[in-house]
């Protein structure tokens, strides 16, 4: 390794590990084992092809509606406007806009929804036990701050192209803060109130349930409103392994320099980014702040009820 | 008070905390450390001291210690909530460090009810909820819950505020909530860990009057732990006087106020008032020793009191007469309480029974 003149002062210039061909071996890897991953490609293709579907089949107007609903159930009237108001800017912006957008919802709704399934057990493990959270903290900082093209290789070589490949790299990306939040959410529980269940005979899994989940949301949907900002920061670099949407718009404006196109894509990313914002920081506001009130004596829902109980 | 069995029975707890707490055990046992030994040798901390101490059914044991003496680390115990680093307990026979999860989790349920200092009701749970948290992790049914969760509401008073949450109640009320939790499932054992330290004096002495009127209504196992000697005479039939880990002494608040096992004790009770709980038995000198000293007495003039009797009594039956007052049980005089030993009780001081 070190072969001639081994300077003492600089021995780093010397030293040869040979780290870049030994990972550039994973790559290789990844090619010769292609075959193993198709059918787990193919049935994640389905489902992300089978969310745009039922996005794009939906009437614009229609679409609107429903999320203008959804945020006044989440987040109140004022919420609901806001989230109107962006969508109307977004659907202005250009003719195709609005589909590029529900593709990009697509592919982030995906993304989410695995970057729950995965991150939230782990997170509850981290907040329950110190080793845990000690060996993945350094795995997290790692996905947070690692440039996304250096993934972005080896998952192409290994998964190709497309939509699959495009919420892999953005679940790297996007995981961490909901692991962490929802670890540091559990943590941040009253531990009088965990011994006071414990004292009463609750189980592992019924203090969890019962007790630490419930105490715990409000953080963990503080991190589950950072993983959808970030799979919404990662579309355009998504778009470079061939993922359609609104960040394939800024990256083709790139390549032809032309800053209108750029802003379009740009600005529809920003309105979409609103409308999640608005909507899952809603959803975590606790019981307290909305005077004590079941989600389901609230807005729309809430108006709904009130009538039937009134004509009954 | 009572001489039934024991429900509660804690046989040499000593809790140890620290990486090394197994190691300071046996060094303990070996070599006999001192805490001081401990810290220094093994970087661990003494929490109890070998503690001993058994509550018969129905009596309400009151362990006083100031904060940071072990008395909630002990308490712990008797749920196991703390594994104990050497002794055992027994609650109703039964060794509850040899039970498994499942056992000790009934046992928790439906045995055992507690309130804390810090009340921990779970806030995103109505009153109701919280109330019924022991049947509900038991898997009891909703209408049953429903109408066991009224029935403990009704009994701390809180009638009609069931749909509430505990951040919209007062302290006061919360920790009914507390107390109505831990009656529930009506368990067999109420643990109380200063549970009315929190509140402001007044609202301490309806709740501590709420507490002691369920008591004598349900008869439920208590131990009590409190920071407060006032209370503890109050609440307590009998009372552990805890310091440093260590139980210093064990008896009725008459034995502790009267007979202080060391220094410590005595500095504790020195500001008790005695008036309402040393009795003329304690005081008094037998009617043989007075008659030896003093030649036989005329007695019928002397005002009666029974060796039952506080020195509350004995002072009104004493300021009526310049004699002194002849104790008798069952219609026989047995002692003597003069002006002087009488006042010295007051003092808390034994007037020495000069032949």
């Amino acid at each position: 390794m070190a072969d001639t003149a081994f300077d003492w002062l600089n021995p780093f210039a010397s030293v040869d590990l040979g780290i870049a061909t030994w990972a550039d071996g994973i790559k290789q890897w990844a090619i010769s084992n292609r075959e193993l991953i198709q059918p787990i490609k193919r049935f994640f293709e389905t489902v992300i092809v089978g969310i745009e579907h039922a996005l794009q089949s939906i009437p614009p107007l229609v679409m609107l509606a429903i999320l203008v609903l959804i945020a006044w159930q989440a987040a109140g009237r004022r919420g609901a406007i806001v989230v109107g108001i962006c969508l109307g800017i977004l659907g202005l912006l250009a003719p195709e806009a609005w589909g590029l957008a529900m593709t990009t919802l697509a592919i982030v709704t995906a993304s989410v929804i695995l970057c729950v399934a995965i991150g939230l057990p782990l997170g509850v493990l981290a907040g329950k036990n110190d080793r845990f959270e000690a060996i993945i903290r350094p795995v997290l900082d790692t996905m947070q701050t690692i440039p996304a093209f250096v993934y972005l290789v080896p998952v192409v070589m290994m998964i190709g192209i497309g939509n699959v490949s495009g919420v892999i790299v953005t679940i790297i990306f996007a995981l961490p803060p909901l692991v962490r939040l929802t670890s540091l959410g559990i943590r941040g529980v009253n531990p009088s109130v965990v011994e006071a269940a414990r004292a009463f005979g609750a189980s592992p899994g019924q203090i969890l349930r019962k007790v630490e989940l419930p105490l715990a949301t409000p953080t963990i949907l503080a991190g589950l409103n950072q993983t959808i900002m970030l799979s919404l920061s990662m579309v355009v670099i998504a778009s470079m392994i061939s993922v359609k949407g609104l960040g394939n718009e800024v990256l083709r404006a790139m390549g032809r320099l032309d800053a209108g196109k750029a802003i379009v894509g740009g600005l529809g990313i920003v309105m979409l980014a609103i409308v999640l914002d608005r909507i899952t920081q809603g959803l975590g506001r606790s019981g307290r702040d909305r005077g004590h009130l079941m989600w389901w004596q609230t807005g729309p829902v809430g108006l709904i009820t009130a009538l039937f109980k009134k004509q009954t | 008070m009572t001489d039934q069995e024991d429900v509660i029975r804690c046989e040499g707890i000593w809790k140890i905390f620290g990486d090394k707490s197994r190691q300071a055990m046996e060094a303990v046992r070996r070599d006999g450390l001192s805490k001081k030994d401990i810290r220094e040798k093994f970087d661990c901390v003494v929490g109890v001291q070998d503690a001993s101490f058994s509550v018969g059914r129905g009596e309400i044991f009151c362990i006083m210690g100031l904060s940071g003496s072990g008395k909630s680390t002990l308490i712990r115990h008797i749920n196991r909530l703390i594994e104990p680093t050497s002794g055992a307990v027994f609650i109703e026979g039964q060794n509850v460090n040899a039970m498994n999860p499942e056992a000790l989790r009934r046992l928790r349920a439906e045995k055992i009810g507690m309130v804390f200092q810090s009340m921990a009701l779970m806030p995103h749970r109505t009153v109701r909820d919280n109330v019924a948290f022991s049947l509900e992790v038991r898997g009891v049914a909703e209408a049953e819950r429903a109408r066991v969760a009224a029935r403990a509401i009704d009994m701390v008073d809180l009638t009609g505020w069931d749909r509430k949450y505990p951040d919209e109640l007062s302290g006061g009320m919360q920790q009914r909530v507390g107390l109505a939790r831990a009656l529930a499932a009506d368990p067999t054992i109420l643990l109380m860990d200063e549970p009315f330290s929190a509140l402001d004096p007044l609202i301490r002495r309806q709740l501590q009057g709420t507490f002691m009127e369920l008591s004598a209504e349900l008869h439920k196992t208590t131990v009590f732990i409190t920071h407060d000697l006032d209370e503890a005479i109050r609440i307590g039939d009998r009372i552990a006087i805890m310091k440093d880990g260590v139980l210093v002494q064990i008896g009725t608040p008459e034995e502790i106020v009267t007979r202080p096992a060391d220094d410590y004790v005595a500095d504790f009770v020195a500001g008790i008032s005695k008036l309402d709980l040393v009795t003329a038995a304690r005081i008094m000198q037998p009617l043989a020793a007075y008659v030896q000293a003093h030649g036989p007495q005329d007695t019928s003039a002397w005002p009666v009191g029974k060796p039952g009797c506080k020195l509350n009594e004995l002072v009104d039956l004493a300021v009526g007469t310049d004699h002194p007052i002849l104790i008798a049980a069952d219609g026989a005089a047995v002692g003597v309480v003069t002006k002087r030993a009488l006042l010295r009780g007051i003092q808390g001081r034994d007037e020495e029974r000069a032949a």
